[in-house]
């Protein structure tokens, strides 16, 4: 048993110069089997073995990851939680998300900064106003904790915002969800890595799949650069890579991988405390506890592996932020960056069995991953675990492409994908 | 930024010059055989794509030039552009050879149509 993180274990490790820590996680080597395996070691990868542990005391099981455990999306998105979605099935699954996130800091015995600082979501046409004020009124049915608000509570609300009504995008008002925030996006992994671990799930970092093995209609394990490891169920949440992974599987996917690239400014004094989202222009902001303003906006347009973006994406991003809050245009940013996501057709996530035994697919999380990891990872675990969709990750199986019974949160999005 | 010209017009820009237009070679099952399309077929058309890490096929638009749509090899590890071609062709010999995955079973299938229209 670990000991537990508290103020107490802090004073008693500042005694000692902070050399005493323990290892989070051990880096074990892999085994010949497991009951289990998640291939990507990522929120959503790392939750679900924690869960697998926990709700289905599956500890037989281990994580392989080809990097190093939360170096994808999970380090690279910028930490908005929110679950106002358009679709009942989204909504279900982003809530149960989101209110893991209020007790998960307590859950994991790690802090995850979770910061229910409310989220905005600029109405800057007529049609974005009213495409807003639908699915305020489809959240308001579904329970959800959100509301329309006036351009004047905006203003209260972000005094830095541009509130010209004559300006080219004027703001009409915006959507508000309260209990929406952000969270640390790092210790969201390294908590459920931490929790997991200590539950005996083995995390196998450096470790890439090169194959998965098949006998017939189901899977009997994966070939990795650390050996065969014999298994008969297989996870894969590998976001932007799940193609490869599939392939090798020989199963299609419904996913195209693009890059998505976010960037920090030098930090500033607090000058916004909530998280704004100007959809119509593609933007959004916040500002991170160190005063580093976090910005994103939409995708490169083409195929992309390599995690890095170009600059026109960037400069249309810092375009229409420059526009929503003036104040910002001379800022120097510090680091920019981009990760590899995973979009389907109707940009809604694919938690699913797959037409081979034992082979379970998560992905599709696209350009709003970070948000849904706790109800990702709950859901998949207990699909995992008894061999059959849960029921609020039935609707986002990967039968619904032939079916035509899409979850189609594309024209609902918060950013344009 | 990608650097692109037009096979068509000639036309040489960076990729605001142009538009991105997803996967290339993908054809419509309706289009030839409308009453026997199955949910399989048009899942396929509508939906799955190859989307390999290394030598990938797209169509582009030559936005500010001459309009046409036309077609790219790129790597999509390192955002190489191998060869641009015209909306009616095929990706030159050598790059078919290199194709790898979903894109090495089209070629071939496509190759073993042509060789029995023949």
């Amino acid at each position: 048993m670990k000991p537990r993180y508290s103020i107490f274990s802090l004073a008693r490790n500042a005694m000692n110069y902070h050399k005493d820590w323990e290892r989070a996680w051990r880096s074990p080597t892999p085994k010949a089997e497991y009951d289990a395996v998640i291939v990507g070691a990522g929120g959503h990868g790392l939750a679900t073995a924690y869960y697998l542990a926990k709700n289905h005391k599956m500890t037989n099981i281990a994580v392989v990851e080809k990097g190093w455990l939360g170096g994808g999306n999970t380090g690279r998105n910028t930490t908005i939680i929110r679950s106002n979605y358009l679709q009942d099935a989204s909504i279900a699954i982003y809530e149960l998300a989101r209110s893991l996130y209020e007790g998960l800091s307590q859950e994991l015995n790690y802090n995850v900064m979770f910061s229910p600082r409310g989220v905005l979501m600029l109405c800057q046409t007529q049609h974005e106003l009213r495409a807003f004020q639908r699915t305020a009124h489809a959240n308001r049915l579904a329970g959800l904790d959100c509301r329309m608000i006036s351009p004047a509570e905006v203003k209260e609300l972000v005094p830095i915002i541009n509130d010209d009504p004559k300006c080219r995008y004027p703001i009409l008002g915006a959507y508000y969800q309260p209990r929406g925030g952000t969270g640390r996006h790092d210790a969201v992994a390294w908590g459920y890595a931490r929790g997991a671990d200590e539950m005996g799930v083995d995390i196998i970092q450096n470790c890439e799949v090169t194959g998965i093995m098949r006998d017939g209609g189901k899977v009997t394990g994966l070939q990795t650069t650390r050996g065969e490891i014999k298994t008969k169920k297989i996870g894969v949440v590998t976001a932007g890579h799940v193609s490869t992974i599939m392939d090798m599987a020989g199963v299609r996917m419904p996913i195209e991988s693009l890059c998505l690239q976010a960037l920090v400014s030098e930090p500033i004094k607090p000058v916004i405390d909530c998280v704004v989202m100007a959809n119509t222009v593609h933007g959004y902001m916040s500002q991170s506890d160190k005063g580093e303003l976090v910005i994103g906006g939409g995708t490169d347009p083409y195929n992309n592996y390599s995690q890095r973006g170009s600059f026109p994406a960037l400069e249309h991003t810092i375009t229409a932020l420059i526009e929503t809050f003036p104040i910002i245009s001379r800022l120097r940013m510090l680091r920019q960056w981009g990760g590899i996501v995973d979009m389907t057709g109707d940009r809604s996530p694919i938690l699913s069995k797959t037409p081979v035994d034992g082979l379970f697919v998560n992905c599709g999380w696209g350009t709003g991953g970070f948000k849904a990891i706790p109800g990702s990872g709950w859901v998949f675990a207990d699909t995992m675990a008894n061999d059959r969709p849960h029921p609020i990750a039935e609707p986002f199986s990967l039968n619904r492409f032939t079916e035509g019974r899409l979850i189609d949160e594309s024209v609902a999005a918060a950013v344009a994908h | 930024m990608l650097l692109v010209t037009c096979p068509v017009c000639g036309a040489e820009g960076d990729e605001t010059d142009f538009h991105g237009g997803g996967q290339a070679h993908v054809t419509r099952p309706a289009t030839s055989d409308p009453e026997n399309i199955t949910d399989q077929q048009q899942r396929d058309y509508l939906f799955i794509r190859h989307n390999p890490k290394g030598l990938h096929f797209e169509r582009w638009r030559c936005d500010r030039g001459c309009g046409k749509w036309f077609h790219a090899a790129r790597d999509t590890a390192t955002l190489e552009f191998k060869a641009f071609y015209g909306i009616t062709e095929l990706p030159p010999a050598e790059l078919i050879a290199q194709a790898k995955g979903p894109w090495a079973d089209y070629f071939a299938q496509r190759a073993q149509e042509t060789k029995k229209s023949k």
